[in-house]
């Protein structure tokens, strides 16, 4: 049996002391906050959206409700955790009134295995970077992560590019670690594919 | 190994997790196969682009914006 390790020899966030004060009505306390994950919580929505109207009224009514439920927070999490559980169910409920997509939810869509098997074994030479402008990049990555099933990006933007733990993507989307590593491997091969298509060495020709 | 084993272990492998009895299978199968040798090497560039190019744009003039309106809506009215 591991010894169970004494909460006094762990660390304090300091989130912690930012909530307690929060709580009990330090306005000051709660910017602070908002400041240190404004940016986190309007990139996660944009990701999961894909549409910058969206993602400003979810960055908005996300604090929001994380201010109304801050008593709700019992610090088993990490705040940051807490916060994007929230920005991901508000970006989601986004994406079934929009009803642009069929499927929306984290459980639905996920069950195809297109693009999930390995079919491009060309190498990426020069690097992306050499080949392509940052302008072009930029539209090359946008893209490419839109033709995502929404469930299969929300895990890839939570762990790659806010890069949360296993662990913590878990946590904030309600998923088991097995099924965030399963869908994990599949969004990045997924994109890995898509992206080939635009990276993938040329004989002889330069770009696509 | 076969290559279905081994991108089995793919997430485990970035995460420098695999099981240690299991890793010198992993790292001998990508010096004898190059479409997993491949497949490693691109998946790593796929991580790595999404994580170094931000791909949307958080202008000052939007984040105060928003600041501003959420600060609003918390603050107690007097």
């Amino acid at each position: 049996m591991p010894a169970i390790q004494s909460p006094a020899t762990e660390e304090i966030h300091p989130d912690v002391a930012l909530v307690e004060r929060a709580k009990k009505g330090d306005t000051a306390a709660f910017e602070q906050l908002v400041r240190q994950y404004e940016r986190q919580v309007f990139r996660v929505a944009q990701h999961i959206t894909q549409n910058r109207e969206d993602a400003e009224d979810i960055t908005q009514d996300a604090f929001l409700k994380a201010y109304e439920k801050l008593d709700q927070f019992q610090g088993n999490s990490k705040f940051s955790t807490w916060l994007v559980r929230i920005a991901v169910n508000e970006s989601l409920m986004r994406l079934r009134k929009r009803k642009t997509r069929k499927t929306v939810s984290m459980d639905e869509d996920v069950q195809t295995e297109d693009g999930s098997i390995p079919r491009d074994f060309a190498e990426w030479r020069p690097n992306p970077e050499q080949l392509y402008g940052q302008t072009e990049l930029g539209d090359i990555l946008r893209k490419t992560i839109q033709g995502l099933p929404p469930g299969f990006r929300t895990v890839f933007t939570l762990r790659d590019v806010e890069n949360l733990s296993t662990e913590e993507t878990a946590e904030a989307l309600g998923l088991s670690v097995p099924a965030v590593k399963s869908r994990l491997l599949r969004a990045r091969l997924q994109l890995r594919e898509r992206l080939s298509r635009y990276f993938r060495q040329k004989n002889g020709e330069p770009k696509p | 190994m076969t290559c279905t084993d081994f991108l089995a272990q793919l997430t485990d492998y970035f995460d420098g997790k695999v099981d240690p009895a299991l890793l010198a299978e992993v790292q001998a199968h990508i010096c004898e196969c190059h479409h997993c040798e491949v497949v490693l090497d691109t998946t790593r560039q796929t991580i790595a682009i999404y994580r170094e190019n931000e791909i949307y744009e958080f202008p000052t003039e939007l984040r105060e914006r928003l600041h501003a309106a959420i600060m609003a809506k918390c603050r107690p009215t007097p």
